[in-house]
Formats: structure tokens, C-alpha cells, sequence
């Protein structure tokens, strides 16, 4: 049994991760306290895996997607706001990676839409209904 | 042989589609220019049309048959099977398999297409002859579409030779049971879409929309429904245990192609029952009929060639991509074209007030429209900025701050619309009528802001909501004889129950779950939400085609006994891949998910655990949802007998 498993653990070795170097401190454990923790969740949810296809790096077993997790957890850690790492991200790989587009003359269409076609449709709606008679 | 013969029987189909189209073509045009004949004449034209829709559909089932049977028997001269499959792989896959790649999937949705409309030909009794005859014309025509798809740009029979020794397999995250279930059940709801649009064109051709058309129309798209909520439901707990890290929607590009055609299919039911029972919102239920199917196409296609996942799939292979946008726009385009130039034949309907059953459908069918649209907009805004240079990147944040509010609203209609009369209604009757369900959610948000304060708002609202819309979706049973309650009342009641079980476990999920992510000895215990749980160690598993790093857990919750839990790391050989199999512990409050990762090079093992309060409510809520569509198919279609007996003995 013990030989099959070191046979396994020979195998599997170059599937399990990326590189040969173990995982980044942060990546996969959280910090101390709940309330910071949960910061830097809240942010990680918002980030997007660079090399995955659609995943946040909340939620991807990629290396890069667990040194990003560590770098949020550290930079929560020493007290900057997820709003500066955000902001820091973006500069560094542009606004692909953000889930939250910051809003911009490009993303303003995006970020009015949803009360356009509110009152689009309200308007549309308005013919269907018949005049309340009084009385 | 057996591919060749496919191939053959896929041709032939193709031929059969055209000739189908061609008859209804000629023939409507017939039918509609000497009214004096039309019902002999369209006798002998159905005569004509039916045999042809069924045989195409039986050839589009052969060859989906004879797909399969070269994927079951490995037959790696096949490009599709060499490129898609491996001789190692256990049964359920290889059958499976079959549609697990881009031109078995689409030869899989032009299979359902045909049964489906072979299905349309021998069972549809209700609609008038001439719209029948041009509702086959309109399958036969989107038929077409997919036939010149497969075997101009995607033939799944194409040969390779020489023959390699083994195929590439079939990607891991595939070789699950879901895949044998998922598509089909999606690709059922997207062809019972396309189905209820064609039924919308030959309505528009021979100008026939009216109540009698409605209820022709509404059990194709209350199955359609019922299967794309199945589809929906399924697909999100299959990524929920599979992805391995809690979640269960991620307002993925491929998740958003499955949920619009949902919407609108919601919306076009809603609207179909007002034009079957009320003759209102004629043109508007063309319209959504028009959407509806637009989505699925959208949904479909665009999933596909893989343009929305990554820009650059499509410049992979631009002869597919431009074929499949050429579809896509003489699909939509046509069907906007013909519901422009005929809505203007479409008689106005009936008129209704604002506080009216009506008025709650209609608000119903403009909010879930809003969601549509932004869900839409979002899907696409990235292919949009591209076109302007920058990428970027839309997910769950816009998505919640501008879905999540109007899905609230119309929470708080779909409460208060069964507890309203047809035409018009008093504001303050409804209020009173309202009472138990606004007390429950008053109580719910105070309960939650005392007990657990600090949700995030749109958790919070969720779950007073929740508890509102439950009150309120059986209240419609209240002071009725349950006994003489016909059938399809049930189906809303549990459908309407079925959303807010629904939300009840989204909002809890986000409100209540609580994450323990350690790198962890044998023996040494881990605290997540009420339980403790403990890796007594790593064992070795060998499957059909994989191998297996297992953990061996143990949680306890208090003094109770302790639930053992598995959780696995796969390697698979054919391709190189390793998954994480979450083991998960279904218990009444909730469901305690673990993951095992990697190991550190010093004796501690990565351990991801969650408890997730409630979590399972969001899927049997989904499928109460389908469970109320099924009895609601159940009762219309019992009473359409009942009053067929009746006719029959007058």
C-alpha cells in the first residue's frame, strides 16, 4: 500500500501544480481575524483568474489565481483598503481583471442600461393598461 | 460503414427538412388565397407534410443513434472519436461522450428539433390546419439551418485516416453523470422553445393569434420550461460539487446562455396564459415567443463556438464563427422582420386596469424582461469593449447590484398576483388580502436584523422576502375546496413555493456560510460552523481511469456520532488532468462540503470546508419549480380531454 502510494504521489507530482514551488503562503489559508478575512473574501469574489476561463480567484485551484489570494490576504493583512488593492490590480493587468468594471465613458452604457430599459419597458407597458374610470 | 451511413441519414434528413419546408410554402400561400377550400385543401396538404416531418425525424434520430454507436464501440477512425474519446473510459461516458463536444452536441439539438417536430405532426390536434401546415414549414426551416451547420462546417462523421492507436479522452471535468443528463435536458427546453416560435410564425403567417392559438402553444412552452428549469437546476449543482469551491453560480458567460432563454420562456408563459384565458397581450406574446427563441439560439450558438468564453476561440476558426453569426442573424433577423410587417395584423386585445391580474403578469413579464436585458447587456458588454479596444471583465458584482434588486421586486409582485382578480381589483382588498404574507416578512427582516445582525442587505431581503413569498404562494389554496382545486392552481402554488424555497437557500447561502481553509495534520481537529472535523488520514484509490488521492474525514457535530466524509484528489491519464472531488454531508440545516488539496511537503494536508446553512434549499426548490410545471402540464392537458369527452357526447 505504502509503495502504491508512493508510486501515485510520483505520478501525480508534475499534475498537482504548475511549478515545483509549493504554494504561496496566503493562498489557501486565512487570516486571523474574521473581520479582515471576510475583506479580503469579499474582494477576492470581485478578481478575476487570469488564466482560467471565467472563475473568480476566489474559486480556482490555478497557482497564479492562489499567489493572487495571497497577495490580497497579505496586503489586507497590513491594512490597505480593498479598494487601493483593487485600484493597484487594475494598473498592473489593466481592467480585465476586475468582475466590478469601474465606471468609465466605456462602462457608463453598461451601468445606465439597467434603469433604460426600467423605464423603456414602463413605457411600453403603459399602452396595455385602460384608463381607470371614475366612479 | 456506420459513420458513412450517419452521415447518409443526415443528408437525407436535410432533403426531407427542404422538402417539408416547400410544401408548407406552397401550400399556405394555397390555402390562404382560396378560403373557400381551405379545409379540404388543407387536409390534403397536412396529409402530405406529416409523414415527411416524422420520417425526418426518425433519420435525425438514426444518425444521433449511429453517432453514439461509433463512441460506444471506440471507433478511432473517426476524427470525432480520436479527438473527443479514449478507449479507456467507462461506458456512461463514451455513450455520453457522444454529445460532449461541439459537433456531437449540435447534431444532438437537431435530433431533439426533429423528433420534436415529428412530435408536433402526430400529436398537435388543436391549432387550425393552416397554421399547423405553416408551423412544420417554420420547424422544417430552422431545421435547415442546423442540417447546412453539421454537414457544411460541423460533420461529426468525418473520417480519420490513418487511424490513430487511442483517442485524446474526453476532459474529466465532462466524466460525470451530469453529462449524461445536463444537455439533453437543456437542448430539450431550447428545441421546446424553437418549437413554440414556430407555432408563433405560422400563427403570424396565417394570421390566427387568438385564445385558440394561446392554448395550442402553452404546453410547448410549459415543457420547454419545465426542462430548461430541470436543465438550469442540474447544471448548477453538477458545478456546485464538481468546481470544487462552494459555489454554485458564477454568472459565467455559459451559465447566462442557459438562464436568458429561462426568462423569457418564463415570461412568454406568463403572457400565453393571459392571451388563452383573458385575449390580451396579443402582439407582446408574439414578441416574447420571438425573444424567447432568439435566446435559446443565442444560448446555443454562441456556447458553441466558444466566443463568449474566450474572444479568441472564435478566430480559431473563422469559417465556423462567421457561419454560425450568418445563422444567427437570418434567425433573429427573419423572425424580428416577419413579427414587423405583420404585427400590424395583429388585432388589439383585451384592455385591463393597472391593479389586475393582468397588471401583475404584466409587470411579471416587464421585470423579468429588465433581468433579461441585463443580463444580456452584461453577457455581452466585454465582446462590445473589446470592439473598442479595452477588456474587461463583467461578473457577479454588476450582475447582483443590477439584477439582484428588480429579482426583488418582482418577488414582491409574484406575491401579491394570484391574490388579485382578472381585469380589476381594489388596492386596499389586495392589502387585506396581503396581510399574512406582509406580516411574515416583517417579522422575518425584524427576526434576522435582531438574531443575526450585519447580513449584507440583499441577503437580508432575500430571506424576509422569502418567508413573504411562501406565505403568499399558498394562499390561493386558502377557504378553497382543496379536493375540486383544479390541478394546474396546484402547479402555480408549488412553483410560486418552489421560488422561494429557492431564494430562501441563495440568501442563506450568502448570508450564513461559513469557510475553514487550513493546511492540516492527521489528527488534528478543524472547526467549521457547528462541526469539528478531523483528517484521520490519506489513502490511495484506483478508479476506471483514474487514480485517486482519498481523505479520510470525520465530523462531529457536539456529542452526535461522526459523519464520514471522502473527499479525493483525481489524476486522469487521457488527458492529463487532476480534478478535486468534493465529498459532501447532506444534513436537514445544511450541507457540510469538503475538499482536499495539497499536501505541503511538511505532513499537513490543504483542507477547504464549509458549512453552507440551508444551502440544499436552492435546488429542491428548483425542483419544485418543475415539479409545479409538470402539474400544471398534468391539469390543463386533463381538462382539455375532459371537455373533448363532453364535445364528443353532444
Amino acid at each position: 500500500m505504502k509503495r502504491l502510494a508512493l508510486i501515485l504521489a510520483i505520478i501525480a507530482a508534475p499534475v498537482l501544480a504548475d511549478s515545483k514551488l509549493p504554494p504561496a503562503p496566503l493562498a489557501n489559508t486565512q487570516l486571523r481575524d474574521p473581520a479582515r478575512e471576510a475583506q479580503a473574501q469579499a474582494l477576492m469574489v470581485t478578481l478575476r483568474c487570469l488564466v482560467c476561463q471565467g472563475q473568480s480567484i476566489a474559486d480556482s485551484d490555478a497557482e497564479m489565481a492562489g499567489d493572487m489570494r495571497s497577495l490580497v490576504r497579505t496586503r489586507i493583512q497590513a491594512g490597505e483598503s480593498p479598494a487601493s488593492i483593487r485600484k493597484w490590480l487594475v494598473t498592473r493587468y489593466g481592467d480585465y481583471v476586475t468582475y466590478d468594471p469601474p465606471m468609465s465613458a466605456l462602462t457608463a452604457p453598461l451601468w445606465i442600461a439597467p434603469l433604460a430599459l426600467l423605464a423603456f419597458g414602463l413605457w411600453l407597458a403603459r399602452a396595455s393598461f385602460r384608463k381607470r374610470r371614475r366612479g | 460503414m456506420i459513420a458513412e451511413a450517419g452521415l447518409a441519414a443526415l443528408w437525407l434528413a436535410a432533403a426531407l427538412a427542404l422538402m417539408q419546408l416547400a410544401i408548407a410554402a406552397i401550400g399556405v400561400r394555397r390555402v390562404m388565397a382560396e378560403p373557400d377550400f381551405q379545409t379540404e385543401l388543407s387536409g390534403h396538404l397536412l396529409a402530405a407534410v406529416r409523414p415527411v416531418a416524422i420520417v425526418q425525424g426518425v433519420l435525425a434520430l438514426l444518425a444521433m443513434v449511429l453517432l453514439i454507436t461509433v463512441f460506444v464501440r471506440t471507433d478511432m477512425s473517426v476524427l470525432l472519436v480520436a479527438e473527443n474519446s479514449h478507449s479507456e473510459k467507462p461506458l456512461l461516458y463514451k455513450f455520453a461522450g457522444a454529445w460532449g463536444n461541439h459537433e456531437g452536441s449540435m447534431l444532438l439539438w437537431v435530433t431533439i428539433l426533429g423528433v420534436a417536430g415529428a412530435a408536433v405532426a402526430i400529436f398537435e390536434r388543436s391549432l387550425a390546419r393552416a397554421t399547423l401546415i405553416a408551423t412544420l414549414g417554420a420547424q422544417a426551416m430552422i431545421a435547415l439551418g442546423f442540417y447546412a451547420f453539421l454537414l457544411f462546417s460541423s460533420n461529426p462523421f468525418t473520417r480519420l485516416d490513418p487511424a490513430p492507436v487511442d483517442g485524446q479522452g474526453l476532459n474529466p471535468l465532462l466524466q460525470d453523470p451530469g453529462l449524461a443528463f445536463h444537455p439533453p435536458t437543456l437542448y430539450i427546453g431550447y428545441v421546446g422553445i424553437s418549437v413554440a416560435f414556430s407555432f408563433a410564425v405560422g400563427a403570424l403567417v396565417t394570421r390566427d393569434v387568438g385564445p385558440a392559438f394561446a392554448r395550442a402553444m402553452r404546453p410547448w412552452v410549459l415543457g420547454a420550461w419545465i426542462f430548461l428549469t430541470l436543465g438550469i437546476t442540474a447544471g448548477s449543482y453538477w458545478a456546485y460539487y464538481e468546481l470544487g469551491w462552494g459555489g454554485w453560480w458564477f454568472w459565467d458567460p455559459v451559465e447566462n446562455a442557459s438562464l436568458m432563454p429561462w426568462l423569457a420562456a418564463t415570461a412568454l408563459l406568463h403572457s400565453v396564459t393571459v392571451l388563452a384565458t383573458r385575449d390580451g397581450l396579443r402582439a407582446w406574446t408574439i414578441m416574447l415567443a420571438v425573444v424567447a427563441f432568439s435566446m435559446s439560439m443565442i444560448g446555443t450558438f454562441l456556447v458553441r463556438s466558444g466566443i463568449l468564453t474566450s474572444v479568441h476561440a472564435f478566430a480559431v476558426d473563422p469559417e465556423r464563427g462567421s457561419f454560425i453569426l450568418a445563422l444567427l442573424a437570418i434567425y433573429i433577423g427573419g423572425a424580428l422582420l416577419l413579427f414587423a410587417a405583420r404585427v400590424g395584423t395583429v388585432r388589439a386585445g383585451n384592455t385591463f386596469d393597472l391593479v389586475s391580474r393582468e397588471g401583475a403578469l404584466v409587470a411579471n413579464n416587464l421585470l423579468l424582461s429588465v433581468i433579461l436585458g441585463i443580463v444580456l447587456i452584461g453577457t455581452l458588454y466585454p465582446i462590445i469593449a473589446a470592439g473598442f479596444g479595452t477588456q474587461l471583465s463583467v461578473g457577479p458584482p454588476f450582475f447582483n447590484k443590477a439584477a439582484g434588486p428588480v429579482a426583488l421586486l418582482l418577488v414582491a409582485i409574484m406575491a401579491a398576483g394570484p391574490l388579485l382578480r382578472w381585469r380589476r381589483d381594489e388596492a386596499k382588498a389586495l392589502v387585506a388580502r396581503m396581510a399574512i404574507p406582509i406580516a411574515a416578512t416583517v417579522v422575518a427582516l425584524a427576526g434576522f436584523l435582531i438574531f443575526a445582525p450585519g447580513i449584507d442587505l440583499l441577503p437580508l431581503l432575500g430571506l424576509a422576502l422569502a418567508a413573504g413569498l411562501a406565505a403568499a404562494s399558498v394562499a390561493p389554496l386558502w377557504g378553497r375546496n382543496l379536493r375540486r382545486t383544479p390541478l394546474f392552481t396546484y402547479g402555480m402554488v408549488i412553483s410560486h413555493l418552489g421560488i422561494a424555497v429557492s431564494l430562501a437557500g441563495m440568501a442563506s447561502d450568502s448570508a450564513f456560510t461559513q469557510a475553514t481553509l487550513v493546511a492540516a495534520r492527521v489528527g488534528e481537529p478543524q472547526r467549521v460552523g457547528p462541526y469539528s472535523v478531523t483528517l484521520d488520514g490519506i489513502a490511495p484509490v484506483i478508479g476506471p481511469n483514474w487514480s485517486a488521492l482519498e481523505a479520510h474525514l470525520s465530523a462531529r457535530r457536539g456529542s452526535g456520532a461522526a459523519i464520514q466524509l471522502r473527499p479525493q484528489a483525481r489524476f486522469f491519464s487521457n488527458p492529463v488532468t487532476s480534478t478535486s472531488e468534493s465529498a459532501i454531508a447532506t444534513m436537514l440545516d445544511g450541507q457540510l462540503y469538503t475538499v482536499i488539496g495539497q499536501p505541503d511537503g511538511a505532513g499537513r494536508w490543504q483542507l477547504r470546508l464549509w458549512w453552507k446553512p440551508f444551502v440544499t434549499l436552492i435546488w429542491a426548490g428548483g425542483a419544485l419549480i418543475a415539479l409545479g410545471g409538470v402539474l400544471s402540464l398534468l391539469g390543463r392537458w386533463l381538462r382539455e380531454r375532459r371537455a373533448r369527452g363532453r364535445e364528443a357526447e353532444a
